[in-house]
């Protein structure tokens, strides 16, 4: 077990104040509190499923401080991935989830060698915008004036360039998983890439005058030896042969032996024995010059040929030049065995001398003891982001090399990881939406983290309401469909914004809620005498059958256009409907009845006999169902009006009785 | 051609792309664009200048991607954005207010020129009052309409302080955007399915004319008018559906193509060669609706200045320009539909389009241009 490391929050100092935490998906919250000591220890407090079980990095990121002494309590946000709010990293998240989702829509039918071939290309494009990225922070890096920003974007820009070397590395051993002899060349390519220390000095020996007279012309050379760039090592030794004549034939031999070394080639038209059988010929021959003496007389000469023999010290004695442990290594692979087998590098592991190794040492050096876990491990320790982890993992995890690994917590190394990161994402403000689709890849915990994150995702807008609200759709997350409408729903109403918040609610199908809007309308008709929002209510559709009270506000807004429209007795038919078919809540039915008033007042009978009998039933049960305290607190308005009602009533019936028996006469 | 599309990604979700207008004579191609940029806690209004298209740098790198002139800050979500002229970019913000930008082209900088706080707001129930988002801005030098969630609608003057006109609860609705109709009159459409034409000379605080969608209320989120034949009007649903309405009859579209699967947040008829609309979608793709029938009458677009005319002296103007968008089933007869981003995951925001060039901004914090449209 790995002791889990530790960092500390600055400004946090639980010996002198009691602290509590309060744990987000993706921060811890630290507060000071005057609460009394109650326990040993406060809280080693559980995030979500498994969570703070793999070591990550936690930065503190102090917000609030309160400066105002030792009295005032202080808050602190943790933050576990900083690095999320990294300007120019968003870049990097942005190009590699186009990238990450590219690798899950990718067909795993491709058989052997072309998925193979389609996951080296998605390992190339990920490192592509980790260069990209390192590009533009260079770039920042240079152009600012700021010298706190400097640092921190060159910084930033060592652990991108680390991140890239440890992902060509994964992707040359892991990836690619390339046959020995192609492999020691993609080493090779993967040293001289990344070792750039020496860079400086080959261009300026090499653009100097003559470069043979050049102080440091014999490091060059080596430099080329030990980086297996054997042409321009020959290019160059051509150069100062020219120079000594004397020792023409001395370089020349040394120049053959170094064109003659068997190379693996790419094309892999040789079989291991064969090239073995040529090395073994090439290095007798060596050994041979060296043994009688052929560059006794030039101890750089010699020594170059000592390295062509593997020669351990003699490549030792370059450790400068060489500047890392793993171009040594990569060197002695070259010059020691250069068929080697994947499955043999952790044989010829050999340790740098460094007494100990920083992070990225043993990072490497898990790579190439081909301790695939143990490189995701010892990553998610070292970086301060979980980006790297987390792709990495995947696309290991698309090359089938993690399959035999369950963890006993959560779903699998890949998931884990993915939801970290994505829980990262969604504690950004802005990149929460690429978020979304790495929950869509985890199939165990994924819909659950999404659920929980996209409900606490601010609504500032209703366009970005809209946005949450489509996502979760696309997933049939029904609870959180209802809640997001009922808080854009909510907001309206607090507004004043009825049509707004009506519409909301019918988005939802949430008719508890329809009906209280539908209310706050009638409530308003009750007091203003006019209908609010008349183009939301007279185009309300089918979506008035969502609520009983919605169905009524509609249909007692069509009774009033009718009667608008002098629809006379289309619109006394529809208002008894609405009484004797109980549509109308009670307590409107009084106002119900004073409509009808002026309909009763009309020059011409629009109530039938029937009718005006249904009208007064309403009345009297209307009368009736209130109690004998409620009619002593009826104030004399209430009273009058039932009065009014009643004497129209009658006069009505009294014409219709009169209208119907003439008519029937006649 | 997609190969003809340069990409930048710029660390901040874009909401809005709009090319600066080009000047009436003005023969090459537009080469200035801005953005404005929401759900950040800064954002930005941004001005661009297109690359230098086919020149290779010194080591053989493209120098496509568009190069970032000058910024500013903008306080809350850019909603819309729309240039006053040449110079000046009026800009609708989440928190209500409207701002018109100043860019100064001698020394590539951007001030705030004129600002009308809170012009759209709400007035809550304990009549405090606070900004509501708005939504769309429509200009006509001097004019500048703004509409918002509040369902309210502003007429200002780029030369005054105050509003010229506001139209109070104009909608009950959220209004989601705004054109011009005529120079009098405007569009607006809503979140429930309505397309509303107002006169903004008559003193009714009511709209001259109500068109809606039938049936389930599919909120509206784009609209935009033929630029030669004012009755034709393209608008975007929800659902993203595609609505082509002619204002002159009915009250329903009269075509509803099928086209995005989510949101339809910008619907553009070509300036200058309306025989092309551009839609683009929460669902992140970006379509070409090209109904012009005959692929070798295709118009050259070499003199693209401005919303010149020139081409419209073409015999085809009369049936395919008029019947194109209006025929009854046009996807049967001469609709051509291409879908630009074919790999694309986030939401494209916004488009613009002038001359040959497009460009476009999404959720993925990238802006494209693409200076080849119709090669």
């Amino acid at each position: 077990q790995a002791a889990v490391p530790s960092q500390v929050v600055p400004g946090a100092d639980p010996s002198a104040r009691q602290l509590c935490f309060a744990w987000g998906p993706a921060e811890v919250l630290v507060c000071e509190t005057l609460f009394g000591r109650r326990g040993e220890s406060p809280s080693r407090g559980e995030g979500g499923p498994g969570r703070a079980l793999l070591p990550g990095t936690l930065t503190a990121y102090v917000a609030g401080t309160g400066e105002g002494g030792s009295s005032s309590s202080r808050l602190f946000v943790v933050r576990k991935d900083q690095d999320i709010y990294i300007q120019t990293l968003r870049k990097l998240f942005n190009e590699s989830h186009g990238i990450f989702i590219g690798l899950q829509r990718s067909e795993e039918e491709l058989a052997g060698k072309s998925r193979k071939a389609q996951l080296v290309q998605v390992s190339k494009n990920y490192r592509s915008v980790i260069r990209a990225c390192m590009e533009d922070m260079h770039q920042a890096a240079i152009l600012t004036r700021d010298p706190a920003l400097h640092s921190q974007y060159s910084t930033q820009v060592s652990i991108l360039s680390a991140m890239e070397l440890i992902w060509n590395l994964c992707e040359i051993l892991f990836v690619e998983a390339a046959a020995a002899g192609p492999l020691l060349l993609r080493l090779l390519d993967w040293v001289r890439l990344h070792v750039c220390d020496v860079d400086n000095m080959v261009h300026e020996v090499l653009s100097s005058e003559n470069p043979s007279k050049h102080e440091l012309f014999w490091n060059v050379v080596d430099v080329f030896v030990l980086q297996g760039r054997m042409d321009e090592a020959r290019h160059l030794l051509s150069k100062e042969a020219s120079a000594n004549p004397t020792s023409v034939n001395m370089y020349k031999i040394l120049d053959d032996l170094m064109k003659k070394m068997p190379v693996p080639s790419l094309g892999n038209t040789q079989t291991l024995t064969e090239i073995e059988l040529k090395w073994q010929h090439w290095h007798e021959e060596c050994q041979r010059y060296l043994q009688d003496g052929t560059f006794a007389s030039n101890s750089h000469m010699e020594s170059i040929c000592k390295i062509l023999l593997g020669d351990e010290d003699a490549i030792l004695e370059k450790k400068d030049l060489m500047t890392t442990w793993y171009h040594f290594l990569v060197t002695r692979l070259l010059y020691s065995h250069p068929t080697v087998k994947p499955m043999e590098l952790r044989m010829d592991l050999f340790l740098g001398g460094e007494s100990s190794p920083e992070p990225l040492d043993t990072i490497l050096m898990a790579a190439f003891e081909f301790e695939m876990h143990q490189v995701i491990k010892e990553c998610s320790i070292a970086l301060s982001n979980w980006w790297f982890v987390a792709h990495l993992t995947d696309l290991l995890d698309h090359c089938k090399l993690l399959q035999s690994h369950n963890l006993y917590f959560g779903s699998n190394m890949r998931e884990f990881l993915l939801l970290e990161y994505a829980s990262g994402l969604f504690s950004h403000h802005s990149l929460w939406q690429l978020g979304v689709d790495y929950f869509d890849h985890c199939p165990e915990y994924g819909r659950v983290y999404l659920e929980l994150h996209i409900e606490r995702i601010p609504l500032n807008t209703e366009q970005k309401a809209l946005k949450v609200l489509r996502i979760c759709e696309q997933r049939q997350m029904h609870e959180q469909v209802r809640s997001i409408c009922k808080i854009m729903a909510m907001k309206a109403l607090r507004n004043n914004r009825l049509g707004s918040a009506l519409s909301w609610s019918i988005r939802a199908k949430d008719a508890a809620f329809a009906t209280l809007i539908s209310d706050r309308f009638l409530k308003d008709y009750c007091e203003s005498g006019c209908f609010s929002d008349l183009d939301l209510i007279d185009n309300l559709g089918p979506s008035m059958l969502l609520s009983d009270r919605l169905t009524f506000l509609g249909k007692y807004r069509e009774f009033h256009r009718l009667y608008g429209e002098k629809r006379f007795s289309e619109a006394a038919k529809l208002l008894l409907m609405l009484m004797t078919a109980h549509i109308a809540p009670c307590s409107f039915w009084m106002t119900l009845l004073t409509d009808a008033l002026p309909l009763l007042e009309q020059k011409e009978v629009i109530f039938s006999a029937e009718q005006t009998y249904e009208l007064m039933r309403c009345l009297e049960d209307l009368t009736a169902g209130k109690s004998d305290k409620q009619k002593f607190q009826d104030d004399d308005v209430e009273t009058m009006k039932v009065e009014m009602l009643r004497l129209a009533l009658a006069r009505n019936l009294a014409r219709v009785i009169v209208k119907e028996g003439t008519l029937e006469g006649s | 051609a997609m190969e003809d599309v340069c990409a930048r990604f710029v660390s901040q979700k874009i909401s809005k792309t709009r090319w600066r207008p080009l000047p009436a004579a003005a023969l090459q191609p537009p080469d200035l664009f801005a953005t404005g940029s929401w759900d950040n806690e800064d954002n930005r209004i941004s001005i661009w200048s297109v690359g230098d298209l086919g020149n290779v740098g010194l080591n053989g790198e493209y120098q496509g991607e568009p190069q970032l002139l000058c910024d500013i800050r903008h306080n809350g979500d850019v909603m819309d954005m729309q240039f006053l002229d040449q110079e000046r970019i009026v800009v609708a913000s989440s928190t209500g207010t409207v701002t018109v930008f100043r860019h100064h082209q001698n020394n590539q900088t951007l001030s705030a020129n004129q600002r009308w706080e809170k012009a759209h707001y709400h007035v809550d129930q304990d009549a405090s009052c606070g900004g509501a988002a708005c939504t769309g801005v429509i200009c006509n030098n001097p004019e500048i309409v703004t509409v918002g969630e509040d369902g309210r609608i502003n007429l200002f003057r780029a030369d005054q302080k105050d509003a010229v006109r506001t139209i109070d609860n104009a909608d009950s609705s959220t209004l989601h955007a705004v054109t011009f109709l005529r120079t009098t009159e405007i569009l607006t459409v809503n979140s429930i399915g309505q397309l509303k034409i107002w006169d903004l000379r008559q003193q009714r605080n009511e709209p001259s004319q109500i068109f809606s969608l039938t049936g389930d209320r599919v909120p509206l989120h784009c609209v935009d008018r033929h630029p030669n034949q004012q009755h034709i009007v393209a608008t975007g649903g929800q659902d993203g559906m595609l609505s082509i309405w002619d204002i002159r009859q009915g009250t329903m579209p009269v075509s509803l193509l099928n086209a995005h699967e989510a949101e339809m947040w910008e619907v553009h008829f070509h300036p200058s060669n309306p025989d092309h609309l551009f839609t683009c979608s929460e669902d992140g793709s970006l379509w070409h609706w090209d109904t012009s029938t005959d692929v070798s009458e295709k118009p050259s677009f070499f003199h693209q200045g401005g919303r010149s005319t020139t081409y419209f002296s073409h015999n085809t103007i009369n049936q395919s320009v008029v019947s194109a968008w209006l025929s009854n089933d046009p996807t049967k007869d001469r609709m051509e539909i291409t879908n630009l981003i074919p790999n694309q995951t986030l939401s494209v925001n916004s488009l613009d389009i002038l001359g040959p060039c497009l460009v476009y901004g999404t959720d993925a914090e990238a802006i494209y241009v693409n200076r080849q449209l119709f090669a």
